[in-house]
């Protein structure tokens, strides 16, 4: 049924969607590290 | 602790996957529902997994409250992020699973308003950490964390009794459960267990390294010499 | 000690509120166009409006309520009388309570004066136990107050404070909300019982002024 694998989709897409949001956050920090790295 | 966490992924990649495999193939097809039943397998493991990380932000927020430790609310937000995905997908597998078996999209019962609202405390607990301003946000923080538990016994049970002179359709699972069943469930409920950990503990290190840059930038902030303006001279 | 602070307190409120009557001034427009406003949506006769009446009445007092919890800290912010708080030894939830007594009262004027209308508009007549309402009328709007006078001293310093409030305040009154709406609803059409409801709005007030003192010393001391 189309409707199982819409669930199981939903469920993937917002757990990789919210892992995601974390990487951007991880590589926006990352920016910030190297530039405080320069300023020393 | 470090080099443990690539060995774990990849435990729970395959726990998740023979979670899969138990899901579609090993469990028994349902009398009545079919196979679309099997959403189940998914819904409902998130919502206990939805509840531990609900449970760890509630013991973190108090340990906050007594100790001001802020390890403490940096595990507090963590699990609550964990637990409002874990939250949304309650929300959106009800529905796709109440659509093609009762018919409705959604319905006022128990628990899916229950999880509704729980949602909504959860996200406006969220954004009240995004919007405070100052050190001082991990106290309202775990103030609002401490109303939003002690709410939660009040919000079934109102729910509940409206249910009770108002009756409406149960989403919910009809009848007795096959032991089978519910074996499946409890693999994919350990295996979603692993996951939201693996993610809690990468939003946890994320929270931390975050501060520290903070902290560092601060302190970089205080050492400049200020360029104020020629009047103050 | 504490008593006669938050009786001075709470007698400073009225007196400012009584000159200026700010408060009460946009809390009744407000009401009065939130119900005009649904009568142009609904157009009941008298037996279909009690069914909604309860819900239009609740909704009308909880947005006037915000109105007045709004304001509630907005003076002492201005002022600096939070941070005099802070270092006086005075204990915060005599100030607490100054405040959350304040707002009950103003929105109790409101609701005294709005529910006449509401039966004129919508010509309603209890079917079932008239003095109950007045006991719903106590326990709910107290449930309101207590959590928005709280809530209303954690979003004072956010960004968009205005904003804050509901949206931390909503979700956790929605099952006092439930209870009003129902017991309201039960007594107009006198259908069902409202009692089970009254004893769920005493439990909230009980559990929730209490979470409210015990932790609002924290919350003021976190400003």
């Amino acid at each position: 049924m189309t409707y199982l694998y819409a669930a199981y989709a939903a469920t993937w897409i917002i757990h990789i969607g919210y892992l995601a949001t974390l990487y951007l956050r991880y590589s926006r920090l990352r920016d910030e590290m190297q530039e405080l790295k320069k300023k020393r | 602790m470090k080099r443990a966490f690539p060995i774990l992924a990849v435990l729970t990649a395959v726990l998740l996957s023979y979670a899969l495999y138990e899901a579609l193939v090993v469990a028994p097809t349902d009398a009545l529902q079919g196979d679309v039943y099997r959403i189940i397998y998914y819904h409902v493991p998130s919502a206990w997994t939805m509840f531990v990380f609900f449970a760890i932000n509630f013991v973190a927020s108090v340990v906050y409250l007594i100790k001001r430790n802020l390890k403490a609310d940096a595990v507090a937000v963590s699990a609550a992020e964990i637990g409002v995905v874990f939250c949304t997908v309650v929300l959106v597998t009800g529905p796709i699973w109440a659509r093609p078996v009762w018919g409705i999209w959604w319905t006022w019962d128990v628990r899916l308003t229950s999880t509704l609202v729980l949602w909504l405390i959860y996200v406006s607990y969220l954004t009240l950490r995004r919007f405070a301003s100052g050190g001082n946000m991990p106290v309202l923080a775990a103030a609002l964390a401490i109303f939003g538990a002690l709410d939660m016994p009040l919000v079934y049970f109102s729910i509940w009794f409206f249910r009770t002179q108002h009756p409406q359709p149960v989403v919910g699972d009809g009848g007795s459960i096959d032991p089978r069943m519910f074996q499946v469930w409890l693999i994919n409920w350990a295996a979603f267990l692993c996951f939201g950990m693996l993610v809690f503990w990468s939003r946890y290190r994320l929270e931390v390294t975050r501060r520290d840059v903070e902290q560092i930038q601060a302190m970089q902030s205080l050492a400049e010499p200020t360029r104020t303006s020629g009047a103050l001279r | 000690m504490s008593k006669g602070l938050t009786r001075a307190t709470l007698v400073k409120d009225l007196r400012l509120e009584w000159r200026s009557k700010d408060a009460i001034n946009s809390m009744l427009f407000f009401a009065l166009l939130v119900v005009v406003i649904f009568s142009f949506s609904f157009d009941p006769t008298a037996e279909e409006s009690r069914q909604i009446a309860g819900g239009l009445v609740w909704v009308a007092f909880l947005f006037a309520a915000v109105v007045a919890l709004n304001q509630t800290w907005g003076r002492e912010l201005r002022n600096h009388v939070l941070d005099a708080y802070r270092v006086s030894p005075a204990p915060a939830n005599a100030l607490f309570l100054a405040k959350a007594l304040g707002n009950f009262i103003f929105v109790s004027v409101l609701e005294a004066i709005m529910t006449p209308l509401f039966v004129v508009f919508y010509n309603l007549r209890a079917l079932g136990p008239a003095y109950q309402l007045p006991v719903v009328a106590v326990l709910g709007t107290w449930a309101l107050v207590v959590n928005g006078t709280f809530f209303a001293a954690m979003s004072v310093r956010t960004r968009n404070r205005e904003v804050m409030l509901p949206l931390l305040l909503f979700p956790i009154t929605i099952p006092a909300l439930l209870a009003m709406v129902e017991a309201t609803s039960a007594i107009l059409t006198g259908e069902l019982s409202a009692k089970f409801w009254i004893v769920l709005l005493g439990a909230y007030d009980v559990i929730f002024t209490i979470a409210s003192l015990v932790l609002f010393e924290l919350i003021l001391h976190a400003e």
